[in-house]
């Protein structure tokens, strides 16, 4: 594999590139229920792993096993009710420009244009300046956004409004980055691009990226490590770790032995738990079964 | 033939324009037959018959059109509409976020708004003279509330379905109450006090007439003068020109288009993320 860097000339990155300060994220014996006394739901329960740093953390486990829980958790919109929740051994106490989360769906203000939507965060905390405004052009450029920046997020497409997303949270620099299955929807030209976009800009800042998501050859591509969940209540089954070197490329991953080996490996980890969640009667992990059974017989003659 | 011809062609004789037009005409003609008519093809139709003609209508106009009462008439049910109408904007909204963003008032506030909205304006009128010094003061009074509870009903909605992802996006990257409330609160109501506005317009014209109607046209020092349009209605209907009630109608159709037409182009020009798609 040979490996180019796409980087700008550092003239024009070392101005405006900020200083990366990568953060750690240690979940302890986490637990998390909702409903009423007697009826609750245990979604989470004793669930404990390490977002380490400068790593890129993909979560992978089937639908409805508590990942969307476990992402409000770690942005402080909720609590847990019991076990802490550290970053760099500070226990979280709420949401915090430290660890800024990306949705599923765009959360881009309709009412500000792409750079306006960038600048946001800066300009709230008064830092609007000449600086600023420089590191939003650079980071539009970045995610290829540079002829759309006084755009309404209306008028960009799906993948553009994702970039426009990423390029709002990268610049206020955060410890962590957490996105919550964030190309789910996109069209699979699309999604392959995104892959792209986001894998580079996450080799080159070597920010502490947690990814969570349900498709497994998006873990393999982006991951170093891929923690894969169980079924509800959500805990860590297993942790594989990824070691295909970096910059990658699709081409280079589709022919990669080592992460050919490693899918099937999450796979039948996967597959276990889809059939638990499946006996439990869930009809996405019923979809997972069928898919999943397709794919192995495809793959055997190899 | 140029290009810019063309496309004036294509604007005058595009099948809306023209289906516009053909509808305006039948109507008027129609209006015209039945007037001059006791019967449509054979078929009575003796209240149309009551009604003047519209050749009849636009005679009394084109007298009234160089009257300065007329036009006075005009200014008067306009200035009791945009003060009304702004009054409603200047408290409505305000009132409105605020009952939005914080509990504790919105639980004082409600039940007491919520008794008074469902009193149609027109019930105020009589409360509402013995309660304003002034004629002029009910009926600008009437027609504020006219516009009010829509004004505050939809700002309180709209502030209200903001989507919870925005505030907590903002929240974490650092952004204070304010710098919330500022640039996502606001913005995030904006389409929702554009449509308060219009659907406030509205109501605020049907009620400046009829609050005209029964209070007699307010300070009106030189015969009806000062009355506005409602009041230059009922005094054609009393004095028997009946061409002028026509005339006062169809005044009052043009002020409201006038009036809406405005308001959604600000609309427009306050919202410029919604048209652009």
């Amino acid at each position: 594999m040979t490996a180019t860097t796409t980087g700008n000339p550092a003239a024009q990155a070392g101005a405006t590139k900020p200083v990366i300060d990568a953060g750690e994220i240690e979940l302890a014996d986490v637990s998390k229920s909702y409903g009423a006394e007697g009826f609750a739901k245990e979604v989470v329960r004793d669930c404990s792993f390490l977002i380490e740093r400068g790593k890129l953390t993909v979560m992978i486990g089937p639908s409805g096993c508590g990942k969307s829980t476990l992402i409000r958790l770690l942005a402080g919109f909720e609590k847990p009710d019991s076990g802490t929740i550290k970053i760099d051994g500070k226990t979280v106490s709420g949401p915090g420009r430290d660890r800024l989360v990306l949705f599923q769906e765009t959360a881009l203000f309709p009412w500000m244009t792409t750079f306006e939507n960038i600048m946001y965060g800066p300009t709230a905390r008064g830092e609007g300046g000449e600086q600023s405004r420089a590191q939003a052009a650079f980071l539009l450029d970045k995610v290829g956004l540079t002829a759309f920046r006084d755009k309404y997020p209306t008028q960009l497409s799906g993948g553009m409004q994702r970039r426009a997303e990423l390029a709002r949270a990268m610049i206020n620099n955060p410890r962590v980055m957490i996105l919550d299955e964030p190309f789910r929807g996109l069209d699979a030209m699309s999604k392959e691009l995104m892959w792209e976009y986001y894998a580079s800009l996450y080799e080159e800042s070597r920010r502490t990226n947690f990814f969570v998501t349900t498709d497994i050859d998006e873990a393999i591509f982006l991951a170093d490590r891929i923690l894969i969940m169980t079924n509800a209540p959500a805990r860590v089954r297993a942790v594989i770790e990824i070691d295909v070197p970096r910059p990658r490329r699709l081409v280079d991953i589709v022919n990669n032995e080592r992460a050919n080996e490693v899918k099937m490996q999450a796979l039948s980890l996967l597959h276990e738990e889809a059939m638990k969640s499946f006996a439990g009667g869930s009809k996405a992990a019923a979809d997972f079964v069928e898919a999943y059974s397709k794919r192995m017989t495809r793959a055997k003659p190899q | 033939m140029s290009n810019a011809m063309v496309k004036f062609r294509k604007a005058v004789l595009s099948r809306s324009t023209r289906r516009a037009l053909t509808s305006l005409l039948v109507f008027v003609l129609l209006w015209e037959l039945g007037s001059r008519s006791k019967a449509w093809f054979g078929v009575a139709m003796p209240w149309v018959g009551n009604i003047p003609a519209p050749s009849a209508v636009l005679a009394a106009w084109s007298k009234l059109v160089g009257d300065l009462g007329y036009w006075q008439s005009w200014y008067m049910s306009t200035l009791r509409v945009l003060a009304g109408f702004i009054a409603a904007m200047l408290i409505g909204i305000p009132l409105g976020l605020m009952m939005a963003v914080s509990r504790t008032f919105n639980d004082i506030t409600f039940p007491t708004f919520e008794v008074l909205r469902p009193i149609p304006p027109l019930a105020w009128v009589p409360a509402s003279i013995l309660f304003w010094p002034t004629q002029e003061l009910s009926i600008t009074f009437v027609t504020f509330l006219g516009a009010f509870f829509t004004v505050v009903i939809n700002v309180v909605g709209g502030a209200k379905s903001i989507d919870i992802r925005y505030f907590q996006s903002a929240q974490a990257m650092g952004a204070s109450q304010w710098d919330i409330f500022r640039r996502i609160v606001l913005p995030g109501t904006l389409p929702s006090i554009v449509v308060g506005a219009s659907v406030g317009m509205g109501i605020t014209w049907n009620v400046v007439v009829a609050a005209e109607m029964i209070s007699g046209g307010g300070g009106g020092q030189s015969g009806g003068s000062g009355g506005g349009l409602g009041y230059f209605i009922w005094n054609s209907y009393v004095g028997g020109s009946y061409e002028q009630i026509v005339v006062g109608m169809i005044s009052i159709g043009i002020a409201g288009y006038l009036c809406s037409e405005g308001l959604r182009r600000a609309g427009i020009l306050f919202t410029p993320w919604l048209r652009s798609r």
